[in-house]
């Protein structure tokens, strides 16, 4: 099953396993990390499931939609060019090893 | 010995509530109740997504099973609070089991409105609430042919969408003559009424419903004009009615709700409640209000959690909203009820546009299609009670983003 590495807040790590066709954000709640609130539970509706990917994985995540890039100018952190909506990021073989960073907050 | 917290209900406000307290460092043990067989899980996807197959079971619960391990919350599952001993500081379940509490938290939330009409109980009527009842609908929906949706609300609209999808005959009747009446303006609920019938769903305003009539099974709805409707699932989507009976019976003070302080704090100090059953008092609206929502039960609860920890956290946060409905992604912010003006930005034909809602001249509230960057911005704007002027709203080339970056 392909990994995700989150970077938490204190710049910890951790590394979970994440199925195949679920999402990041869903990796984050299945497994207690903290730091991705998910309010509207994956409907691409609240902005609270923001990360940064790291820049070795910058290429093999797919880009986002509209919908996506209209909400992360939302975010409640700093929004980069690396900010993505962790619902909206796919689990998939070739994305084992993604590693992403858990922003400094996700509500206003 | 401390007892701790004890928290009745399962759903968002329980959770946060428990979540919350943990982070703020609560130490004592915490007990949540909840006469469901499952923990916690999101309610939303049971009308869009889950419905349609596309939300998976494993995706539906809120919290994992580590974190209430780990964060030290014991889930007491199938068993119903039936009283609350104020005296004994107490609450008695279903089970018979008493638990003591230091504090205590009502986060009972919302049920169903029943329709008070002949053939209610026939088989083929359904609710929609909990994941049983999700369940139950696909089930039925997957052998219908006709299906009656009574009520235009958010609910009502989000199945109406699922079973058009999945190739039913689907009509919905309403007795207001608009869709979605309580929650938002005349003009956008035209255009959202002019989406769903153009993929197929009849829609009857102003129809009210007077009996339901089968042989066991519904056959068909019968409207108050005596027009009958074919029927083989008809779903009961009129609203609901907060669970207040616990802390009524409890003697705390409740109306329409269970009214709490800006603190969570129900009329015993010792009591906190959130979420869809609470009545409280809101910056953003004149009378103390009743709110369902994700976002009101999540926020909410955050401060009922600080209040049990000794934090004052008053609870101000702007009301927000969504739902999917087709591919239409509507987001609401701020209350738009007794607005005296509206303008639109945006174009509506490119279905992607917002509404602004003012009063007196100060905004109070933007309902967005396809738009959820205004939307986010209008949450900014409207917790900074920043207002930009009609016009500058209406002006499509105009920067709101600049306002934030100038307050
Ligand atoms: C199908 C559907 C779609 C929705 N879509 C959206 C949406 O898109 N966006 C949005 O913001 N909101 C949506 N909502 C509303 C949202 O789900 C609710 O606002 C939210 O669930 C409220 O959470 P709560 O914790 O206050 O109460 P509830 O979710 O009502 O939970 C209360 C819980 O307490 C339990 N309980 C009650 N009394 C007792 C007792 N005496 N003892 C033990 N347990 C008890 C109940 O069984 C229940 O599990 C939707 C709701 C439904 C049903
Ligand atoms: S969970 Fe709400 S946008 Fe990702």
């Amino acid at each position: 099953m392909p990994a995700v590495v989150y970077i938490l807040k204190d710049g910890s790590e951790r590394r979970v396993e994440v199925p195949e066709g679920t999402s990041v954000m869903l990796g984050a709640i299945q497994n207690n990390v903290p730091g991705i609130e998910a309010e509207c539970g994956g409907c691409c509706s609240c902005a609270t499931c923001h990360v940064y990917v790291e820049p070795a994985y910058a290429d093999k995540v797919p880009p986002p939609d509209l919908t996506e890039n209209d909400l992360l100018s939302g975010v409640a952190a700093e929004r980069k060019p690396s900010s993505r909506l962790s619902c909206q990021i796919n689990m998939t073989a070739a994305l084992d090893g993604l590693t992403v960073r858990i922003p400094e907050k996700q509500s206003l | 010995m401390s007892h701790g917290l004890v928290v009745v209900g399962g759903s968002y406000a329980a959770a946060q509530i428990a979540a919350s307290a943990r982070e703020q460092g609560y130490a004592e043990p915490i007990r949540i109740v909840s006469e469901e067989p499952r923990g916690p899980y999101q309610r939303p996807p049971l009308s869009k997504g889950y419905l349609a197959g596309k939300v998976l079971p494993a995706a539906l619960p809120l919290r994992s099973e580590a974190f209430y391990r780990d964060s030290k919350v014991e889930l007491i599952l199938g068993a119903r609070a039936e009283s609350i001993d104020l005296s004994g500081r107490s609450v008695v379940l279903s089970d018979g089991r008493r638990l003591a509490f230091d504090r205590l938290a009502l986060a009972t939330g919302a049920r169903p409105r029943p329709l008070p009409v002949p053939g209610g109980g026939l088989e083929g009527v359904l609710f929609l609430r909990s994941l049983a009842d999700a369940d139950a609908l696909r089930t039925r929906l997957a052998e219908a042919t006709d299906v009656v949706i009574v009520g235009a609300g958010f609910i009502g609209l989000e199945f109406a969408s699922v079973a058009v999808a999945a190739g039913k005959k689907v009509t919905v009747v309403e007795m207001q003559d608009r869709v979605l009446a309580r929650a938002v303006a005349p003009g956008l609920a035209a255009f959202i009424a002019d989406v769903h019938r153009a993929k197929g769903l009849d829609i009857r305003l102003g129809a009210t419903v007077k009996e339901l009539r089968g042989n066991r099974r519904v056959e068909s709805v019968i409207c108050g004009d005596g027009t009958s409707i074919r029927a083989d699932l008809v779903l009961l989507a009129i609203g609901v009615i907060p669970n207040v009976e616990l802390a009524q019976a409890a003697g705390l003070a409740c109306q329409d709700g269970i009214i709490v302080d800006r603190f969570a704090t129900t009329s015993d100090p010792r009591i906190v409640s959130a979420g869809d059953c609470t009545r409280h008092p809101s910056a953003y609206a004149d009378q103390p209000l009743r709110l369902e929502s994700v976002q009101n039960a999540l926020d909410q609860a955050k401060t009922a959690a600080a209040t049990i920890s000794g934090v004052a956290k008053p609870y101000d946060t702007v009301p927000w909203f969504w739902s999917d409905q087709y591919d239409l992604k509507l987001q609401m912010v701020g209350l738009a009820a007794g607005h005296d003006s509206a303008v639109t930005r945006g174009t509506p034909s490119d279905g992607r546009f917002s509404v602004f809602y003012y009063r007196r001249g100060s905004l109070i509230a933007i309902d967005s299609v396809n738009k959820p960057g205004e939307h986010m911005l209008g949450r900014k704007l409207l917790t900074a009670r920043l207002s930009p002027t009609p016009e500058q709203a209406a002006d499509s080339g105009f920067d709101l983003q600049g306002l934030m970056a100038k307050a």
